[in-house]
């Protein structure tokens, strides 16, 4: 009964463009990413010094994440200083989440040689390559803004340190936790939107009309929260990293 | 039962047993969670969002369990 069920753990291929593979997730995030840039645009092009309507409930996300974030740095200073780039992160994962539970996405495609089943578009998230990139862009400007905040010396002294025994192994434990940052940061993205697409085919599969409902709005709810840790991790190790010991 | 074979069998177990520490984990949260709220009612919204956020944690212990389960199941 279950083999009517196709999963499919890597993204699927559309087609080539000049010798690089188009995927299905590569189509979704490309999507995301217009439509965030066309909603910026037009929400920028006639900012008022009084907000009003969509402008209003902009500012209030935007002030509501900063107050947040804001608790997280420990001063509001730290907060501005990282917001930028950590509300970019936030908003684009969010919507990518939220991308991938619109009616269509994953269930609209064709089958390839008549038998394999390859959706169009597909939850940008539910790929590593994506969430690995995410997180090699956070753990990589940690180190950045580490150099650029103390120094390069002193930002390897973190990791490398010679004075006594004590220091040296706590640095070596430092430097191998890096790189399982960048593992869990990924595969903690990856799992949570993927397991929640494994999660609605197989509902859908079991009980297709009313059951799957609530499990949607879990999937909303996931998506939310998972984009929320990953912003509230990256400024994390923003701020750890800029920091002296 | 003939059709169980051990792909399956290693999938459930995955999971089972890597469900068990974050169930307890979320379990254990809760609990403080609440009896901070019952002790402080005013600070609700302050501990429910470090609470959710701290349940996120232990719950990426049992989706890494989901995924190595799903991976043995459909690779």
């Amino acid at each position: 009964m279950i083999e009517g069920v196709h999963i499919s753990l890597s993204a699927e291929k559309i087609l080539d463009v000049f010798g690089f593979p188009l995927t299905n997730t590569l189509l979704t995030s490309f999507l995301v990413v217009i439509s965030l840039m066309v909603g910026a645009y037009v929400l920028g092009r006639k900012i008022k010094a009084i907000p009003a309507g969509i402008q209003n409930a902009a500012e209030f996300v935007i002030d509501g994440l900063l107050g947040f974030m804001t608790t997280i740095a420990g001063d509001r200073k730290t907060a501005e200083k990282f917001f930028p780039i950590v509300a970019t992160i936030f908003i684009f994962v969010l919507f990518a989440n939220w991308a991938g539970i619109i009616p269509g996405v994953g269930s609209i495609g064709f089958y390839e040689d008549g038998k394999t089943f390859v959706p169009f578009f597909r939850s940008v998230n539910s790929d590593l390559n994506m969430t690995l990139a995410l997180a090699l862009i956070a753990v990589t400007l940690s180190h950045f803004f580490g150099v650029a905040g103390l120094g390069a010396f002193k930002h390897a002294g973190k990791f490398f340190n010679f004075k006594n025994p004590i220091g040296f192994f706590v640095g070596i434990l430092e430097f191998v936790s890096e790189f399982a940052k960048i593992i869990s940061f990924s595969f903690r993205l990856f799992g949570n939107v993927f397991a929640g697409e494994v999660l609605l085919v197989i509902i859908t599969f079991l009980v297709p009309v009313i059951a799957p409902v609530p499990f949607y709005g879990l999937e909303i709810f996931v998506g939310f929260i998972q984009a929320l840790i990953f912003a509230v991790l990256t400024m994390m190790f923003l701020v750890v990293a800029t920091k002296h010991h | 039962m003939e059709s169980l074979d051990m792909k399956s069998l290693a999938a459930a177990i995955a999971i089972a047993v890597g469900a068990l520490g974050p169930g307890l984990g979320i379990g254990l949260l809760a609990a403080k969670a609440m009896e901070a709220i019952g002790r402080n009612p005013e600070a609700a919204p302050k501990i429910q969002t470090a609470m959710i956020l701290a349940i996120a944690f232990a719950e990426a212990i049992a989706i890494y369990a989901l995924v190595v389960a799903l991976i043995i199941k459909f690779v």
